[in-house]
């Protein structure tokens, strides 16, 4: 794609082109892919009790193994990220609503015992009643462990990401149903693939819909999202979302395009998290992205480009 | 509380729940007199046992430390600048031929390199966005309202890193955690000045209550506009500002970022109202979308 520039460089000063704001420290892939499993335990377990709730055991099996699953891979990779991983239950030590990170700490612990009580309760037959009312725990807390994430990076410095932040939740929250839906559809027989697929498909419309909203809103502060590694990964994302909607719409009467559909619903889903947060460094250290809004705002006193 | 995220907060220590806190101290950085001797730097480390980091020169121009860090609490810019020359003024000094005949500008010598010194330091904000992110409490306000972390607290998640609008902190790798000026928190509490501070020599780093500092500032200024330094302005002295001013404020000869300094930040957490409220939508709408995958076919 061809790139424009912001200003001509003469209407913009720095220190030595250096960078004003540090770039995320988190460690690759392990941040990434937090989101993602975070994100995708979040809707499995909304899935997992729609499917206890209409009958379907297979599905809700299916569902309850990926949000069990999901959340305690999603923990060990957020542990390994730590610069301290034994002090990781310092996360708990005290809840700030002013710290996304924090709020979704106090979501996340509960979230992974009761998700994982509900799995065993499945599995093993044993303590029915608990299992359920967990797994509706589970649900309850699952939308919020899915979207968490968003507000997370929303509520940083970096104005790429802090400038998405009306619309990153819906993206969070469409990648999570897309990816929920997916791996489901993969993994559960056809008679009871049904929702998994319709979740699918919202979810990654959702998911396509919301990124294309945010993107043109951040104007010049989409760059990061063009260029470079971000770039190509957000690309393959979109056309790997949009085609696993299309073969997931199809499956129905193809039912041999259920399975890679589903696949791909997933992959997109993962690949728009590592997009969106690898372009975190490059959108942090251009010092262009902050100067330039900023110098406009203190210039044109109406209507601020933050808010 | 009023303004708990955002705008002028009256007093800074006891928002955040002490009571009859002392006053709030800060810095008072004047770069005008600042001579790039880079013994705040030095000081600092001595004093807070800060690691080396420092290399050779950056080749910008005497810079060797690049931009505050985890390892680099005080850090000392320098910025050449090409001027239009200034009339040399006349000493009256014996010359040669008729009186005030050598004092003209050589032809060609228009022009001056003006340096620019500047030392750049945590801005210790009212609205500090390290703090409000900070999922541990590591980050906490002390009663002199300054921001402090607890490095027993710390676990590394780095939240804090990407929060700050002007990218102070930062976490040393060998060690995990973030690491950041404490506006020397383990002196000021012995009535002591910051180790910077009680090192310039030409008093560019001042220290003390704040709103003597403003004061002191506001004069100062004065002096320099009416000297005709016209680019003098301060820099975070303003409770109104993005982040309700800072306990470290700047003044400054030139634009704030022709020293790496951001020209109007504002604290993330302005937003953070609307970053929850559209959340919430999401989560919402994630519920929503879950119903409706259930009604319709079976397979
Ligand atoms: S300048 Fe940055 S590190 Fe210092 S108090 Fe403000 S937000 Fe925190
Ligand atoms: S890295 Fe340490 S100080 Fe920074 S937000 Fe995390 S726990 Fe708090």
């Amino acid at each position: 794609m061809k790139e424009t520039r912001l200003v001509p460089d003469a209407d913009f000063d720095s220190y030595y082109g250096r960078p004003i704001l540090k770039g995320p420290v988190w460690k690759q892939p392990d941040v990434s892919l937090y989101f993602f499993l975070g994100g995708l335990a979040g809707a499995s377990a909304v899935l997992a009790e729609g499917a206890a709730l209409t009958g379907r055991p297979e599905l809700q099996r299916v569902s309850r193994v990926l949000a069990a699953a999901g959340i305690t891979a999603g923990i060990g990779a957020l542990i390994h990220d730590l610069g301290r991983p034994a002090r990781f239950l310092h996360m708990l030590r005290v809840l700030k609503p002013t710290s996304p990170m924090s709020v979704g700490s106090w979501v996340m612990a509960p979230f992974s015992g009761l998700a994982t009580a509900a799995l065993v309760s499945d599995v093993t037959g044993v303590l029915p009643r608990l299992g359920r009312t967990a797994g509706i725990g589970a649900a309850v807390l699952g939308p919020a462990l899915s979207t968490y994430t968003a507000a997370l990076i929303a509520d940083t410095a970096i104005p790429t990401w802090h400038e998405g932040y009306r619309e990153l939740p819906f993206v969070f929250a469409g990648g999570a149903t897309a990816a929920a839906g997916g791996l489901a559809m993969v993994a559960t027989p056809a008679s009871e693939r049904g929702p998994a697929r319709r979740l699918g498909v919202m979810g990654g419309v959702v998911e396509l819909a919301a990124t294309e909203r945010m993107r043109r809103r951040l104007g010049p502060l989409d760059e990061p999202y063009r260029q470079g590694r971000p770039g190509v990964l957000l690309r393959a994302a979109r056309a790997l979302t949009a085609g696993g909607v299309a073969a997931a719409v199809l499956s129905p009467r193809l039912p041999v395009l259920a399975r890679p559909a589903g696949a791909a619903l997933a992959t997109g889903s993962l690949l728009t998290r590592f997009g969106l947060l690898l372009a975190g460094r490059p959108a942090a250290e251009d010092p262009r992205h902050v100067v330039v809004p900023q110098r406009a705002r203190l210039t044109e006193p109406v209507g601020t480009l933050s808010g | 509380m009023s303004n708990a995220l955002y705008g002028p907060v009256p007093n800074v220590a006891e928002q955040a729940g002490y009571q009859d806190p002392p006053p709030r101290m800060g810095f008072f950085t004047d770069t005008s007199v600042c001579i790039g001797c880079k013994a705040c730097e030095v000081a600092c480390k001595e004093w807070n046992l800060v690691p080396d980091d420092g290399g050779p020169l950056t080749g910008m121009s005497y810079d060797n430390t690049g931009a505050l860090g985890a390892n680099t609490w005080r850090h000392v810019a320098f910025i050449e600048q090409q001027v239009p020359a200034r009339q040399a003024v006349d000493l009256g000094m014996p010359g040669i031929g008729a009186p005030g005949a050598q004092t003209a500008a050589e032809p060609g010598q228009d022009a001056d390199i003006r340096w620019l010194m500047a030392s750049d330091v945590c801005k210790h904000c009212t609205h500090a966005a390290c703090l409000d992110v900070c999922p541990t409490g590591a980050l906490f306000r002390t009663e002199f309202g300054t921001v402090v972390v607890q490095e027993d607290i710390c676990n590394g998640c780095g939240y804090c890193v990407v929060a700050c609008p002007y990218g102070v902190i930062d976490q040393r790798k060998d060690d995990g955690r973030v690491f950041k000026c404490t506006l020397c928190y383990d002196r000021i509490g012995d009535g002591l000045e910051p180790a910077c501070a009680k090192a310039c020599p030409t008093d560019s780093i001042q220290y003390g209550e704040l709103d003597v500092l403003r004061a002191r500032a506001d004069a100062r200024l004065a002096e320099l506009r009416a000297d005709g330094e016209a680019g003098a302005r301060l820099y975070g002295n303003d409770p109104d500002d993005g982040v309700g001013g800072t306990g470290a404020f700047f003044l400054l000869l030139d634009e704030p970022e022709v020293y790496g300094l951001p020209p109007d930040p504002v604290v993330t957490t302005r937003n953070l109202p609307q970053i929850w409220q559209r959340t919430a939508m999401a989560a919402g709408a994630l519920v929503v979308l879950g119903v409706a995958s259930f009604l319709g076919r079976r397979s």
